[in-house]
């Protein structure tokens, strides 16, 4: 059976191709202002370049905040459900999803079938998603892709006290102004946004394997202070930010 | 960034004309050195007779220094000629000649019972990085009170982040934001990340500046309605704070009350600012702190 | 004096209030706080001090984290602890 898994999220539209369980290509866009046309377009060129006629398509579920607007989508899966499917088809020892993306983060604890125990959403506030390390990013005038590495270079750990994104952008400013080494900024913004992250898990419990996926989950420096929080090893797969347009594709097959 | 300097506190100082320096039985000075604004009140007798207003430096110590220097400016008055000094402003304030300090919510209190008489029951002070939602009772103590400085949305920065997304002045975003026939519905009230992202995609479906203004200072009103809720509100409503003039907002919030905010009154000969209502407070404070001590 | 410590943001409420005229300054609310969020500090009453009981500055933007391994239907440590139920949690996502 060939699927398309869809995740259209806050940032960027994701698609997988799957064939009798295994992905055999992926795809992914900014949302831009029309996420209809951006998806339609990310469709087209992926089938293309599989070789796959979209009648061999079965079907196509979508997933995330922009689900919605997907044009082809055939059904839309829960985003929870989605990341417990991923979670275990990717780490098949998984037991605690932890999924970052651009505006939200989510939890889920689930059982070896990826069936939901307990979740947590962060929805809403944009302090505790990608979106943080996005501000500061620009208020450090550090290319997105360089933070991580970066923050990885600090020295010593300081404090960011705003909890809200604008309000610590014009905390970093002060900070550079008082010549605070920029590689301690990008730590602490990290060190502020795993705190908030690892706020879902405080009543869900870390169980083991805890897997992160999501586009964050790609960000070595949030990984690292995501760990540092929870005190536990972090499990990233592969293709991180494929895992909810991989989870929704394999709903498909029930 | 957009001109913030018209919200930011404007510097100036004031002598109330009349008020007798030299014969004046308790002479006191409040002092409010907030994360912005720094703010001195003297007064004679528990009535105002000089007050300034500064922008506060990089050292809470000196700018509380110079806010109160300015203020006795060209009354004759040395800081050693007051009888008591009460200070009080953001965090863990330090002002080194004060000889107490009292939490800005009392002061506020306070300050706002001496502007606007015993009626004002509900304060929302709306600043730059914070809103306080404070329940007075008659004498100006403080009967509940919630203080907001995690989140942007409500504050002066949260409107500085739409007034620079759509090029308009600060100081123009109320009015502007009143031109539609009516309003639309609220952008997210809780976030300006995301208010801010949906603004930008209201703008690209067409919709003008003032409508989505509109929808953004419905979104901040129904913010600041809601910390109002948690602390409850009675009659008489007063604003403080910078965003008090942003009638875009306090339109909304009056509407969603049912009934309006006391007038500001005109303080230009009074001193009976709204912006000093802490340093009232303070200046009352020590009053109050130098006759319990003289009476033993 | 009721006093309102925490924030509504995005995500949902997160408040502990206090009601200082009730508490009784005995410390057992900010002794048994799992998160260590809670202190007593002193607030003004008339003109005369008294110690009651607040959310540590430092915890008062992160009260979500601070309150959430919780029991959020009215029995939080600091709510069993505090004879005169001068303490209440708010912990609502939403």
């Amino acid at each position: 059976m060939t699927v398309v898994g869809a995740d259209a999220g806050a940032s960027r539209v994701k698609l997988v191709l799957v064939r009798d369980g295994e992905v055999v290509a992926r795809g992914a866009a900014p949302c831009g202002i029309d996420l209809a046309g951006t998806a339609q377009a990310l469709l087209d060129g992926l089938l293309a370049e599989a070789g796959v006629p979209r009648s061999q398509v079965s079907a196509i579920p979508a997933t995330g905040t922009g689900a919605e607007a997907v044009p082809f989508a055939t059904a839309r899966v829960n985003v929870v459900k989605v990341m417990a499917r991923a979670g275990v088809k990717l780490v098949p020892a998984a037991r605690t999803v932890i999924d970052v993306g651009a505006e939200e983060a989510r939890a889920v604890r689930c059982d070896a079938k990826g069936s939901i125990a307990d979740f947590a959403l962060n929805d809403k506030c944009a302090a505790g998603a990608g979106s943080f390390i996005e501000a500061m990013s620009r208020a450090l005038e550090c290319p997105l892709e360089e933070m991580g590495p970066l923050s990885l270079k600090a020295g010593k750990a300081i404090g960011l006290t705003a909890q809200c994104v604008i309000f610590a952008e014009s905390e970093v400013v002060s900070l550079i102004h008082r010549r605070t080494p920029p590689e301690e900024i990008a730590r602490a913004a990290y060190d502020a946004m795993a705190a908030r992250v690892s706020g879902l898990l405080l009543r869900l419990g870390a169980q083991p394997e805890v897997v992160v996926v999501g586009g964050v989950a790609r960000d070595p420096g949030f990984i690292a202070a995501l760990g540092r929080k929870l005190g536990v090893p972090l499990t990233v797969p592969p293709d991180p930010e494929f895992a909810g347009a991989l989870g929704a594709a394999l709903c498909a097959e029930g | 960034m957009a001109g913030g300097e018209h919200w930011r506190w404007a510097e100036m100082r004031g002598t109330v004309p009349g008020a007798d320096f030299k014969t004046a039985a308790v002479r006191t000075a409040g002092i409010d050195v907030g994360s912005v604004g720094s703010k001195a009140a003297v007064m004679l007798d528990g009535r105002m007779a000089a007050w300034a207003i500064m922008r506060t430096g990089a050292s809470s110590p000196d700018s509380a220094e110079r806010v109160l220097a300015r203020a006795l400016e060209g009354t004759g008055l040395a800081v050693g000629d007051l009888h008591y000094v009460v200070g009080t402003g953001y965090g863990r304030v330090n002002v080194p000649m004060a000889k107490k300090t009292v939490t800005e919510i009392s002061c506020h209190a306070r300050g706002a019972n001496h502007i606007w008489g015993k009626s004002v029951r509900t304060i929302l002070d709306v600043g730059g990085q914070d809103i306080k939602a404070i329940r007075a009772d008659e004498t100006g103590n403080v009967a509940a009170f919630l203080m907001n400085d995690k989140c942007a949305a409500g504050t002066g920065r949260g409107m500085e982040v739409i007034a620079d997304l759509l090029g308009v002045p600060v100081a123009e975003l109320g009015e502007t934001s009143l031109r539609v026939d009516e309003d639309p519905p609220p952008v997210n009230c809780t976030c300006v990340v995301f208010a801010r992202s949906e603004a930008v995609a209201l703008l690209r479906k067409g919709w003008s500046k003032e409508k989505v203004l509109a929808a953004y200072c419905a979104a901040m009103a129904i913010r600041m309605h809601a910390l109002l809720q948690r602390v409850g509100v009675e009659r008489e409503f007063a604003v403080t704070g910078g965003q008090s003039r942003n009638v875009g907002v306090v339109t909304r919030i009056e509407r969603a009350l049912g009934f309006s905010r006391l007038p500001v009154p005109e303080f230009a000969a009074t001193g009976l600012d709204p912006m000093v209502a802490g340093a009232i407070g303070a200046a009352l404070y020590a009053k109050a702190f130098h006759e319990k001590a003289a009476r033993g | 004096m009721l006093a309102h410590y925490g924030y509504r943001d995005g995500s949902g409420e997160y408040f502990v209030a206090v009601d200082a005229a009730a508490c009784t300054s005995c410390g057992r609310c900010a002794a048994d706080c799992p998160s260590r969020a809670l202190e007593m500090t002193a607030i003004l009453d008339g003109l005369d001090e008294k110690s009651v009981a607040a959310v540590r500055e430092a915890s008062r933007n992160t009260l979500k984290e601070a309150c959430a391994g919780c029991d959020h239907a009215g029995r939080a440590p600091c709510e069993t602890a505090c004879a005169p139920k001068a303490i209440r949690v708010t912990w609502k996502q939403g």
